[in-house]
């Protein structure tokens, strides 16, 4: 990403928190209701002040705890679940069933279940987390071994190679794209369920500290959670993205913004340069003549090209 | 540098065999044939005659419909190395490179690591491609992953050698130097040959025999693999007799 673009990405975030500043210390009322509303000085000293205080650290340990324990579970068995029911008939007609009835089940609407179920409530949070992640994965795992290039596996038995070996050889591999969409869902999910499993049966984290500061009607401390919570959402999913990158460098990938946004970005280059560089060295032969009534578009094209002795057929 | 000496091909034979996926229809009639070891024979025939069937009935992907199938006398009943296939495209694995591609059915076969390298090297240096070993399948041009899948499917020793239309995507000039190029490799390794196209001028330049799928008649070809026999009488008639029965 080149400097141009990070100023746009920084500048963006710099305005919206120049409006919201606007906003709450003018106490604008117009409809939408500012007055008691914190200002982001108001919200950045609160942080200030909380990011010195143990709790802080604890709390964002525990959130952290928490949903590396319940997002590395559901990575693992829905990954196993989803090739399972893609692979094996009985397992697809023992666990399909099952799995779409309980999918549509909201994570949180679990926490009773938990309670009913688990010793600890630490366990119960874990548990939640655990659930909203694993459907995710499972699903896009069973969508992307389906959707295996049959070749690939036929190769690999006619190779000799038994079915452990096409799973490890084949099917692992060839769905990890999928996969990691998949986790890529799953975690901002895990993030949405660990904050509020903490938020209804918490005694520490990140999720239980917001809601405490709502009761105790601390706003600037709600909103240094939100910070803190939109600050490791963000952290995580992009280790899970970067992973993912590392882990299908094989996949023939244009750059960012899509192979249609790449190539228009590139004709636009050029374009730039063509204008920008009005002046080329003259050239006396004629098809340089030829060329500048034209335009200076194959200049352009090759703006450090030498004039041509001779002219091209 | 050429590897241990080479396994006999295997005798492939079909005992009234009729095709056709388990949970699909059958194939109408079936094939009864006996390709002796070492010996290419060429599958020609209109689409949907079971060409692809006959191939993964042949390599143990498929069961028969009906009959048997058998490799030097033994019934075929599961695929295995003895049996490579080669597809038209798509079968090299993308997240391998182009060693690792041809490595695989050494490693399959549990051969040692230095080992595998030093075959892997020897079968890329003989497609022409010993300077494309770290690259990806994508980086390569189509007649480029052909020629891996047959470094691929050879690096392995199998006794007989499938190939689905194996350059039936590649355009006419590529095509005949990929022809070529089978020829040559084939040569010392022994290893019957099922070689299906859509392409008689193929057929006919490759095969010992030529196997009309439709109608299920096999014949000779006059002149196997001989590059300026195209015109000759004997491959006119063969020509004429193959277009006239498709």
């Amino acid at each position: 990403m080149n400097a141009g673009r990070r100023l746009v990405r920084a500048g963006s975030l710099a305005a919206a928190l120049l409006l919201w500043q606007l906003l709450t210390s003018l106490d604008v009322n117009l409809w939408l209701r500012f007055e008691q509303f914190p200002t982001v000085v108001e919200v950045a000293s609160a942080f200030a002040d909380r990011v010195g205080t143990t709790t802080y650290w604890q709390d964002l340990g525990h959130s952290l705890g928490r949903i590396t324990v319940g997002f590395l579970l559901a990575a693992v068995l829905g990954v196993a679940a989803g090739t399972a029911v893609a692979r094996s008939r009985w397992a697809a007609d023992l666990l399909g069933p099952l799995v779409e009835v309980v999918r549509p089940v909201p994570a949180i609407a679990l926490v009773p279940v938990a309670i009913l179920l688990l010793p600890t409530n630490e366990q119960g949070i874990v548990f939640i987390t655990f659930t909203a992640a694993f459907f995710p994965v499972l699903v896009s795992t069973r969508h992307a071994v389906r959707a295996l290039t049959p070749a690939w596996e036929e190769a690999v038995l006619t190779m000799g190679g038994g079915r452990l070996r096409v799973l490890r050889s084949v099917v692992l591999p060839g769905a990890l794209p999928g996969v990691f969409g998949g986790l890529s869902v799953g975690i901002g999910v895990a993030w949405i369920c660990v904050i509020s499993a903490e938020m209804i049966s918490g005694e520490y984290g990140v999720g239980y500290r917001t809601w405490q500061d709502y009761t105790v009607v601390d706003y600037p401390g709600v909103f240094v959670g939100m910070a803190t919570i939109g600050g490791l959402g963000w952290l995580t999913s992009t280790a899970v993205e970067f992973l993912g990158r590392r882990a299908t460098s094989w996949l023939p990938r244009p750059t960012a913004g899509g192979a249609a946004g790449t190539s228009r970005a590139l004709f636009r280059r050029a374009a730039r340069v063509t204008r920008t560089t009005p002046e080329f060295p003259a050239h006396s032969d004629t098809d340089a003549d030829a060329g500048a009534k034209a335009g200076v578009l194959a200049d352009a094209a090759a703006p450090t090209a030498v004039p041509r002795k001779e002219p091209v057929p | 540098m050429s590897p241990a000496p080479a396994p006999a091909g295997a005798e492939l034979t079909l005992d009234a065999v009729r095709l056709g996926h388990p949970d699909g229809a059958a194939i109408p009639g079936t094939v009864t044939l006996s390709i002796p070891p070492g010996e290419l024979l060429a599958v020609v025939g209109p689409s949907g005659c079971g060409k692809s069937t006959l191939l993964r009935t042949l390599a143990g992907l498929l069961p028969p419909r009906e009959g048997t199938v058998r490799q030097d006398g033994q019934p075929i009943d599961r695929p295995a190395a003895d049996r490579a296939l080669v597809f038209q495209h798509d079968a090299l694995l993308p997240w391998r490179t182009v060693r690792a591609n041809v490595e695989l059915p050494l490693a399959i076969r549990r051969v040692p690591r230095a080992e595998r390298r030093r075959s892997a090297a020897d079968w890329l240096d003989r497609v022409g491609l010993a300077g494309h070993a770290h690259k990806l399948p994508h980086q390569l041009s189509g007649g480029q992953r052909q020629r891996v899948q047959l470094a691929r499917a050879l690096a392995g020793r199998p006794r007989a050698v499938l190939m689905d239309e194996p350059f039936g995507a590649l355009d006419a000039h590529t095509r005949a130097g990929m022809q070529d190029l089978l020829v040559e490799i084939l040569r010392g390794t022994g290893a019957t040959v099922v070689f299906v196209t859509h392409d008689v001028d193929e057929a006919l330049h490759l095969g010992d025999r030529v196997l009309r799928l439709g109608s299920g008649q096999v014949m000779g070809v006059p002149h196997p693999r001989e590059r300026d026999a195209r015109t000759a009488p004997g491959t006119e008639e063969a020509r004429r007799r193959i277009l006239e029965s498709l």
